[in-house]
């Protein structure tokens, strides 16, 4: 219900419409979307342009210390499009960020993940971290798919409150694969190339 | 609504009944030797018409506030094709939170109060000051001008111009109780008819092209065969409306010409933009600004001749 209702704003107010220019719309292949980052809305919008059969399990991954800090927001996020939280610090030094990631992916969930981290407020991604190539080192059975986000930076760029109608098209590009003996730095710019390309 | 109204109504329905079943025929007909695009694009626009009369009757028979809702839906939609495609930066944000969150609904509600004196300055008057004022403050100044103007455009010409088409509802003429629906209906048929009309026309005999720069599809042709037939279509809806006969042929050539030249200059702001098309919001159509482009620049003309001869 809370889920139906936000995809309907989401449309509404930024279109969210999905252009498959790689992968397929459907398949049975659990998958991480990778996307640029710079809005708040990037999340909502990808998970919105989701097929519904698709959505039904995928889980955007979400930064605990902006959509965990309890009410609306967090009913939302919780409720809403079923966040999988992770901490951008640790609180120990030998915290794994990444378990709750590698829990949704062992429980057979799809994941949004932001590989910048942060959001930047230029429409080209910033360098990308390297939770995707654990994940992918991780996970080989699982496939990477670039995405990319076209007018969220516009709309609600970071420090602003109030989003802007703009259109936005999330762009799925083609599917990625871990070599097997490709080392982090190569595959991280790979990837990062594989979002830039669909801007 | 008044019995004219049904019968111009029923008229639509009539004719887009016979549309669809030539679509259907032509789409028999192609499907024995592997399909066609161009009769793909007809049918699917064939389904768009239903869907905008559909929506349309309703709003009429609802009445007022009705229409005044829906034509701020097209506006918000009209504009968030406009913005999309214009190069905002980070400091234009207020100014384009208050484009879609203030002045769309004061406009609109302005309108629906009556005040004309307010809702036809409000945007080229209070806008024009404010929102450079707003982008200013937020201290960018890379192409200010530029962004400034754009985004004043788009408001002049998605929200200001589009309005005056429901605005037709709160004009009172003498001696003509609640003219209003039929003047918006005149408005919206002889524009859409002439677009239809100019295509047909110009597909049949269009030779000459008017601005093939800009528009190749826009023939001499197809605007004067179209543009008449169009007039000659409004000549004759000339008892729904105030007008004589002649009045109406008259508002109808204005009409025509008006949405041609709306349709030939949002036509070159697409191409300045980089796009071909403002959307694809409908199936056939492209988006919201490719349909409602000849409206934009019709509406506010009529709407200020009908006001300074009729009442």
């Amino acid at each position: 219900m809370i889920a139906r209702l936000l995809v309907g704003l989401v449309k509404l107010l930024v279109g969210a419409q999905g252009r498959w220019l790689g992968v397929p719309p459907t398949g049975e292949r659990q998958r991480i979307y990778f996307a640029n980052h710079s809005s708040h809305l990037d999340a909502l919008a990808l998970w919105a342009a989701l097929p519904p059969a698709l959505r039904r399990r995928t889980r955007p991954v979400a930064a605990q210390d902006y959509w965990a800090l309890g009410g609306l927001r967090q009913m939302v996020a919780v409720r809403g499009f079923n966040a999988v939280f992770v901490a951008r610090q640790r609180e120990r030094p030998d915290q794994d960020l990444l378990a709750p990631l590698a829990q949704a992916l062992a429980a057979g969930d799809s994941l949004i993940l932001f590989p910048e981290g942060t959001r930047s407020a230029e429409a080209l991604p910033l360098p990308f971290k390297s939770g995707l190539y654990r994940l992918a080192r991780q996970f080989p059975q699982v496939e990477l798919v670039a995405v990319y986000l076209d007018t969220l930076h516009r709309s609600l760029p970071k420090g602003s409150l109030l989003p802007v109608p703009l259109v936005c098209t999330v762009r799925f590009g083609r599917g990625l694969q871990l070599h097997a003996d490709e080392d982090k730095d190569a595959f991280l710019e790979r990837a990062h190339a594989a979002v830039t390309e669909l801007a | 609504m008044s019995s004219g109204l049904i019968w111009v109504m029923a008229g639509i329905v009539g004719l887009l009944l016979l549309a669809s079943a030539i679509g259907l025929v032509l789409d028999r007909r192609v499907q024995a030797s592997g399909g066609s695009a161009v009769i793909d694009n007809l049918n699917a626009r064939i389904r768009a018409w239903w869907l905008m009369v559909a929506v349309l009757a309703v709003a009429f028979w609802a009445g007022t506030t009705a229409s005044l809702v829906l034509f701020a839906i097209v506006s918000f939609l009209a504009l968030r094709e406009f913005l999309t495609l214009t190069p905002t930066r980070r400091g234009d944000h207020l100014a384009l939170c208050l484009c879609f969150y203030v002045a769309i609904p004061l406009q609109y509600w302005l309108i629906g109060i009556g005040w004309y004196g307010l809702f036809s300055i409000l945007i080229p008057v209070y806008g024009f000051v404010l929102l450079p004022a707003v982008a200013a403050l937020a201290g960018d100044a890379d192409q200010f001008l530029e962004r400034t103007a754009k985004v004043q455009w788009g408001l002049m010409l998605t929200v200001f111009c589009i309005s005056h088409a429901p605005a037709l509802l709160i004009l009172e003429v003498p001696g003509h109780d609640s003219a209003g629906p039929a003047l918006l209906l005149f408005l919206l048929l002889v524009v859409q008819i002439s677009d239809v009309l100019q295509y047909v026309f110009g597909k049949l005999i269009g030779r000459h092209p008017v601005a093939p720069t800009i528009s190749p599809g826009k023939t001499v042709e197809g605007l004067v065969g179209g543009g008449l037939a169009a007039t000659a279509v409004g000549a004759g809806l000339w008892w729904i409306t105030p007008f004589t006969p002649w009045q109406a042929a008259a508002l109808s050539a204005l009409i025509v010409l008006c949405g041609f030249l709306g349709g030939l200059a949002l036509s070159a702001v697409k191409r300045s933009l980089g796009a071909k098309d403002w959307g694809d919001l409908l199936a056939g159509h492209g988006g919201m600004l490719d349909r409602v482009d000849s409206v934009c620049f019709a509406a506010p003309v009529f709407f200020h001749l009908v006001r300074y001869f009729h009442t």
